[in-house]
């Protein structure tokens, strides 16, 4: 089973559910798609990583054989591509290395060449596999390097994936094809407006989602009586709790603290089981 | 002459749009005749490259400078390669814009003045800053 753990708002607590809740019930993989915080392997802190580039294929124009014609340049949805006069251009960080360029091209004068964009890294800890990908900073294409993340998904066994914040690409990328979404919002109308918008998300992808309200005891009733309005069950809440902070910014999974945490997330677990029946 | 201007209307009174990519109007001017005719930025609504995209357009309208506020790096490659000479730090008006690069008040630009996505809002390349 999938399950990934999802925020509409970054700084709600998603990685603080999602690592806990893989030590708790003994997750067999753990894959952080948030490729550009990646920040789980603080708190499993991984031992003996292998690292695997993500590559893109890019186009590369030989000039001897460009006539200069811009069938490229005006095909390109993306802008990758810039021909005046007697220049043709490529800019790479632009390209979705969609291929269609050297299809196109009527001489053949384009080729494709790889282009790194981020890494992979495979680790261990606490017997939980520990897979996340790194976006290379200033590059704009998360959703390639989430896919790489996704590729090394076991099929069997629980897998928790831990998603970026948001509604975007990357967060479909990493829902698509999992089997729960636990969407972690705080009880605040900061946190109830990006729970909206998620929750409308991964509903149209078809997944079944529950929430978990964190920071309960702050903010006000309108995270509940969303809701409750639109039939999401509230899985878990975890209480405003200066000692949880702490250990967090610590980098401490709070369960190594906490252990009466540990069947709270095996139930929550249960709970998602049953819903997923 | 033939210049470019980037401009929020279509007419030599509208003002100049400091954003070259991201403008919805190129205003071509030619500064002798100070005739002029207008062309939708068809990469206005482009996710990424608008540069690029209105570099290409300019290009493509035998336009031998552009004026605007500001331009990103890969617009400034861009026209640059193309020949085409950029002035930025327009402000006010075209027409008052075009009787600037006349009198020879305008700066070129030798590099970008802004980073990418300038103009843009909303999340993308560095959220969370
Ligand atoms: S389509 Fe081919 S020949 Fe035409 S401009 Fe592009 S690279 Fe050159
Ligand atoms: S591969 Fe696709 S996205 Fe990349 S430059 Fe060619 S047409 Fe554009």
């Amino acid at each position: 089973m999938k399950i990934t753990v999802a925020s509409g708002k970054g700084g709600t607590g998603k990685t603080l559910v999602a690592v806990n809740l893989a030590l708790s019930v003994e997750a067999d993989q753990v894959l952080d798609c948030d490729v550009e915080e990646p920040n789980v392997y603080i708190f499993l802190q991984p031992d003996k990583t292998t690292v695997k580039p993500v590559e893109l294929l890019v186009p590369v124009i030989d000039e001897a054989k460009c006539t200069y014609c811009r069938k490229c340049a005006e095909f390109c949805q993306f802008n990758a591509l810039f021909v005046v006069g007697e220049t043709a251009m490529v800019f790479p960080e632009l390209c979705h290395s969609c291929g269609g360029c050297k299809l196109i091209c009527p001489v053949d004068a384009i080729t494709e060449k790889p282009r790194s964009i981020g890494d992979i890294y495979l680790g261990e800890a606490d017997g939980i596999e520990l897979v996340y990908g790194k976006l290379n900073i200033g590059e704009a294409l998360a959703v390639p390097v989430i896919s790489a993340v996704k590729e090394e998904a076991k099929d069997e066994g629980l897998v928790i994936l831990d998603s970026a914040p948001g509604s975007a690409c990357p967060v479909v990328e990493t829902v698509k094809d999992t089997d729960f979404c636990l969407m972690v919002t705080e009880p605040t109308p900061f946190g109830l407006h990006d729970l909206e918008i998620a929750t409308e998300v991964v509903s149209q992808l078809g997944i079944p989602l529950g929430v978990v309200v964190n920071f309960a005891g702050i903010g006000d009733r309108g995270v509940y009586e969303f809701c409750s309005e639109k039939s999401i069950p509230i899985l878990m809440e975890i209480p405003y709790n200066r000692r949880i902070a702490e250990l967090y910014s610590d980098g401490i999974p709070f369960l190594k603290e906490m252990p009466e945490w540990r069947s709270k997330f095996q139930s929550l677990l249960e709970k998602i089981k049953e819903m997923t029946r | 002459m033939k210049i470019v201007v980037s401009s929020t209307g279509s007419t030599m009174d509208s003002a100049v749009d400091p954003r070259f990519g991201r403008c919805p109007t190129f205003l071509i001017i030619d500064t002798e005749t100070m005739s002029h005719e207008a062309v939708s930025n068809t990469s206005i609504g482009s996710a990424h490259g608008a540069g690029i995209g209105a570099a290409q357009s300019v290009a493509k309208l035998n336009a031998k400078a552009v004026i605007t506020g500001n331009v990103g790096p890969n617009a400034h490659m861009a026209l640059s390669s193309a020949g085409i000479e950029i002035y930025t730090g327009a402000s006010g008006s075209v027409r008052n814009a075009v009787e600037m690069f006349k009198n020879g008040k305008l700066s070129k630009a030798g590099r970008a003045t802004v980073g990418g996505h300038f103009g843009q809002s909303g999340r993308g390349r560095g959220r969370r800053t």
